[in-house]
């Protein structure tokens, strides 16, 4: 890769992108990335929210006070629905590895149970919690 | 096995590409595994702690069965992060220097990241012990 950057000999190129009709296959793809780069960032508030609860109730009171504000619970509710989504979807991934379910018909089926399903235990997992509230 | 398709130097060395050559990919599925089950239940755990004070979280936290769960899922968060996130970096970043300065600091940093998360979870364990 390096040495082709270096002698910049104008070879063609593959269609980028956009001129590529959006299809299920590719979005999910690129989505996985994106959830997995997205759950990353993630991490931080994870991380935030573990070390804070270690550290005392002062700093767990910070915590819990910008995970309950409407940016906090925005941001909870997209690192929820990304977390699912990469979970499902890597499920679907791990079966392409053993072999199975490369039908085009099976991708696609696949594909949207995927969404279906990060959808229901995204919606699932804030309902719970909610209901937990009164207890 | 048929070595038809094998380089010269596969064969003068004898090795082909296996032994390590699949550790990255073996791994990242490793811990894909592993993250099932730790994710479902350490999202259980979060959920059941989400409204609850201060006292109630750390005491949680402390019990050997949760500490132990999160310490698995930290280090297998943390292991799958790197992975996915060397791949990011050498599929995008093509200048040589400047992707072995990414992946140096992403990797420092998951490892401060990832060593300051199962801390908090030991401490929690045995203050709350």
């Amino acid at each position: 890769m390096a040495s082709a950057q270096k002698t910049n000999v104008q070879r063609p190129l593959s269609p980028h992108l956009q001129i590529y009709k959006p299809q299920i296959t590719s979005f999910m793809s690129i989505m996985h990335r994106a959830t997995g780069c997205a759950l990353g960032v993630g991490t931080l508030l994870f991380a935030w929210w573990l070390v804070a609860a270690a550290s005392g109730p002062a700093a767990y009171a910070q915590v819990h006070g910008f995970m309950g504000s409407i940016l906090g619970r925005l941001i909870l509710l997209g690192f929820t629905f990304a977390l699912f989504f990469h979970l499902c979807n890597g499920i679907r991934h791990l079966f392409w590895d053993a072999g199975r379910g490369f039908e085009l018909k099976t991708v696609t089926v696949t594909g949207v149970a995927v969404l279906i399903s990060a959808s229901v235990l995204t919606v699932a997992s804030w309902c719970l919690a909610y209901s937990m509230r009164g207890m | 096995m048929d070595s038809g398709f094998r380089t010269p130097l596969g064969k003068v060395r004898g090795l082909g590409s296996a032994k390590e050559g699949v550790s990255h990919w073996w791994m990242q599925r490793v811990t894909a595994v592993a993250l099932v089950p730790l994710v479902l239940l350490f999202v259980s755990f979060l959920i059941m702690l989400a409204n609850e004070p201060y006292g109630t979280v750390t005491a949680f936290m402390g019990k050997p069965f949760v500490a132990a769960v999160s310490l698995l899922l930290i280090v297998a968060l943390f292991w799958h992060l790197k992975l996915g996130l060397q791949v990011v970096i050498e599929d995008y970043v093509h200048h040589e220097w400047t992707k072995i300065v990414s992946l140096l600091a992403m990797t420092f940093a998951i490892i401060i990241i990832g060593l300051s998360c199962a801390l908090a979870v030991l401490f929690m364990a045995i203050a709350g012990g």
